[in-house]
């Protein structure tokens, strides 16, 4: 399989990322507005600048018209793609290749979702017309799946695997708190995770991601005109998608500990930005936590531990603000909710906040500066249910290489 | 000679307990329990089990040319119920599915269509009352399907007896959630002479007495009318069955094939069987044993006898749960979105997986739930057979208990389960404890009805825990 990757030929310039939260008094129209003006002015450029948009969005709204509308954008092409939860992602990997291919200088990738005007708790998804037989389970318990199964795999007991999962959480609500655009802007303590009511399986309410609105927008340029721009563009190191035979459920062999298609795109994503040894060459990971169990078997899948060790790794604390490669940096899905559309590239925000040092009380140390040994950062989103979904992973680094 | 080549009775697994009822309303207290069809059953899907169960014992070359279905509580009207469980037991087209609806009596139509052919009768009721009546507490819900044939008969077809009689003793307008009656005496007085003159017609035609008759099933809605039938057909009362009033409960239309299917399981050799049904007049049918029937009995699962399935119930049903299911209560559903009703061309593309759960396997052996085109490993197209998966067990590799997932009776138990000899499936537990699920269970197939929605029932396929009812 031919993957070359465009190393090195992108660049982001400005970025944008609203709120996460429960926008009651704003529309989706508002939330791009938002966003987008915010990235704009990020790179220093006006609306017209623009030669391309990609928007990214599941529920909020189909076709450009999404966003052309509010924007008043005068007659360019705006391109509208879902890709499950993996939506803003994939927005930012299609407006990557239209710079790299030279068909437009300046693009925006833009992620947006409203999902607080449902009325309903979780995520709701219409599905196409059907004839009744699909499993009907939510999304937490398609992901609680994972608990049980690794637990069994590895011989970690029940109350051990919940300390895991707890600690996951508190992590991620440890570092949303410092982060003025989290929707859960507080630390929640170890024995509240641990009691709250049970949603799925093993999983309590605090072992989910928030349901949240929010938007986020990007603009890409080719690297040769990046510092035009800015001082400091962070450039795209590699983007990898990977959608799977969705084997899964209907596979004896699949053991609900790993995520194939996460090892899939993982590595191609590695290949393409030439990085050996993830876990110390990272300078931080921000990655698909819709659930705790989610981000144990990412650790592993992600290559940020071997297999079977990731829970110790997660009880020594490797992943936190201050360890060894800090994941969630910015507080992750935990924190922040997920309003598809937008999480990708909400993710991408930190990487680019961390990486240029703007990111205050919650940097991480050592990164950001002008000598940082650790230039590169990973965002991973994922789509779907164990066994079968779509994995997105990118690098994007402050360095050339 | 035509008769029964072989039979089958499903009894839920939930019961009420009338001590629960009595306590919940105040009311007196009478004794035992009634059987109550889950949250996710109704006539057609138990009349699907009870076939299942029927069709074990028959041969594969067995070609029934119909399918008559008979019940006081159909979950169409206009579409043919019967069709359901027509695709459900993977029957060919060629087969008849038909409906005989709305009356208690429907079911000695059904059998008597059946007997005629080489057909089956599925009887199957739901019954239920007003709080507080007695047809809630003394009602019981189940199914009974029978066989007929020429070959390995177990029971002959001897003769029939019949009184028709038109008055008002039980009625039920479509729609209502409750049937009435007329002052019970009343009834009383009008079948009294109609048993008689049926039961000595059918004696007559098969040239017996009453003395030659070994064990008797009366059944009917009209309990004292019922309970005096014996002494008037001059029947030693030894040979009477159990009614199961103290278990189950009366299952209306289904009862009399329940009765019968618990006197066959342990029935001897010529033996003659009557059957008396008391319903807007009544039927008699004389059936004698034959020595097929011992080696029927020895082939058969001992789980799925009717005394298994009555020591296999679960007897902790609360009254208000119980209530919900059968539409009385109306309780705060979860904050999710309804489920979409099941829509027309993709069941109709799908019916065979939908309805017999059939897989397809690839070259290598691999078999995909739902059915697939194009294999795993290889990529090649069409290179499948389907494979009916019904009748197959299964373990439960992994579980979990979804608290927010939508359901008339939550939380869902969702499982991953591995058939034996091959096949994956993610499916809805039922008739199950949550607490005391595991991984490695072993589980079986049982047909239900997922939801309604618009008026489309949507039956599919669920797993139920492995239960060897015998104690």
């Amino acid at each position: 399989m031919a993957s070359h990757g465009i190393r090195d030929k992108v660049a982001i310039i400005g970025m944008g990322c609203t709120n996460f939260g429960e926008h009651w008094n704003k529309s989706t129209d508002d939330l791009l507005i938002d966003s987008s003006s915010a990235a704009l002015a990020s790179a220093g450029i006006a609306l017209d600048d623009v030669d391309a948009f990609w928007l990214g969005t599941m529920g909020s709204g189909l076709s450009g018209l999404t966003l052309s509308r509010p924007l008043k954008i005068q007659h360019k092409p705006v391109t509208h793609v879902e890709n499950y939860c993996a939506t803003g992602s994939e927005a930012f990997r299609n407006a990557c290749y239209a710079v790299a291919s030279g068909a437009y200088d300046v693009v925006m990738a833009i992620g947006v979702e409203k999902l607080k005007d449902s009325g309903y708790s979780g995520l709701v998804v219409s599905a196409p017309a059907s004839d009744g037989t699909q499993a009907t389970v939510t999304a937490p318990a398609s992901f609680s799946l994972l608990a049980p199964a690794y637990a069994n795999k590895y011989g970690v007991d029940e109350a051990e695997l919940k300390d895991v999962l707890t600690r996951i959480a508190w992590k991620n609500h440890r570092n949303g708190a410092l982060n003025s655009r989290a929707q859960f802007k507080k630390e929640v303590s170890k024995e509240t995770i641990a009691a709250s009511p049970l949603i799925a399986g093993q999983l309590g309410i605090f072992d989910c991601s928030g349901v949240s609105d929010g938007s986020a927008a990007a603009i890409i340029v080719r690297v040769e005109d990046a510092h035009k721009y800015t001082d400091r563009p962070i450039y795209v190191k590699a983007l990898s998608f990977v959608a799977g035979p969705a084997a899964g459920p209907i596979d004896p062999s699949y053991d609900y500990t790993t995520f194939d298609e996460v090892v899939h795109s993982a590595n191609d994503a590695y290949k393409q930005a030439g990085i050996t040894d993830p876990r110390a060459e990272l300078a931080m990971a921000e990655v698909h936590d819709c659930f705790t169990p989610t981000e144990l078997v990412l650790m592993e899948d992600l290559g940020f531990a071997e297999r079977g060790t990731a829970w110790k790794e997660v009880l020594a604390g490797t992943y936190d603000l201050d360890g060894e490669l800090p994941v969630n940096p910015d507080g992750g899905l935990k924190s922040f909710g997920h309003p598809i559309g937008a999480s990708g590239l909400r993710m991408l925000f930190e990487c680019w906040t961390q990486l240029r040092g703007e990111a205050g009380a919650r940097q991480i140390p050592g990164v950001g500066q002008k000598d940082s040994v650790k230039t590169k950062a990973l965002t991973h989103n994922l789509g779907g249910a164990p066994g079968a979904c779509v994995s997105f992973v990118s690098v994007v680094g402050s360095e050339l290489d | 000679m035509t008769g029964i080549i072989s039979y089958g009775a499903y009894i839920p697994y939930w019961r009420l307990q009338r001590s629960t009822l009595a306590s919940a309303l105040g009311s007196g207290g009478a004794k035992g329990a009634r059987a109550v069809a889950s949250f996710d059953e109704d006539t057609t899907s138990m009349g699907v089990e009870a076939s299942r169960i029927a069709l074990r014992g028959v041969s594969e070359k067995y070609s029934p040319q119909s399918l008559w279905f008979a019940t006081a509580e159909p979950g169409y009207l206009d579409k043919t119920n019967a069709n359901a469980i027509h695709a459900a037991l993977s029957l060919e087209s060629s087969v008849n599915a038909f409906d005989c609806l709305g009356s208690v009596r429907s079911g000695i139509a059904a059998v008597h269509a059946a007997a005629s052919g080489n057909s089956i009768a599925v009887l199957s009721d739901i019954r239920t009352g007003l709080p507080g009546g007695s047809d809630e507490s003394m009602g019981g819900d189940g199914a009974a399907a029978l066989c007929f044939g020429t070959e390995n008969v177990i029971a002959e077809f001897l003769s029939t007896g019949t009184s028709t009689s038109e008055f008002v003793d039980r009625w039920r307008t479509p729609g209502d959630q409750a049937s009435k009656q007329w002052e019970e005496r009343f009834g009383e007085y009008a079948y009294a002479p109609l048993v008689e003159v049926a039961f000595n017609e059918a004696l007559k035609k098969a040239n017996l007495t009453a003395a030659d008759v070994s064990h008797s099933i009366f059944s009917g809605l009209h309990t004292r009318a019922v309970k005096a039938a014996p002494k008037s057909c001059g029947i030693n009362l030894d040979t009477l069955r159990d009614d199961f009033a103290a278990t189950l409960g009366n299952s209306g239309t289904a009862h009399w094939g329940v009765m019968l299917a618990n006197v066959l399981d342990t029935a001897q050799p010529n033996e003659v069987i009557a059957i008396v049904v008391l319903a807007d007049g009544v039927n008699v049918i004389l059936l004698r044993t034959t020595e097929a029937l011992s080696a029927h009995q020895k082939q058969q699962d001992p789980s799925l006898t009717v005394q298994a399935q009555i020591a296999a119930g679960r007897n902790d049903l609360s009254y208000a749960q119980f209530l919900t299911w059968r539409g009385f209560l109306h309780r705060e559903p979860p904050r999710r979105p309804e489920p979409d009703r099941p829509t027309g061309p993709p069941s109709l593309r799908t019916a065979a997986w939908k309805y017999g759960l059939y897989g397809s396997r690839d070259e290598s052996g691999f078999i995909y739930l739902p059915p697939a085109r194009v294999s795993l490993q290889s990529g090649s197209i069409d290179k499948m057979e389907m494979v009916r998966m019904a009748d197959i067990r299964a373990t439960i590799a992994t579980y979990t208990v979804d608290h927010l997932a939508f359901s008339m009776s939550p939380p869902v138990v969702a499982a991953v389960i591995d058939f034996d000899g091959g096949g994956r499936f993610q499916c809805e537990l039922t008739d199950v404890d949550p607490a005391s699920v595991k991984i490695g269970d072993r589980v079986e197939m049982s047909f239900r009805k997922l939801y309604t929605q618009d008026g489309i029932h949507n039956y599919f396929w669920k797993a139920k825990p492995v239960r060897t009812g015998v104690k």
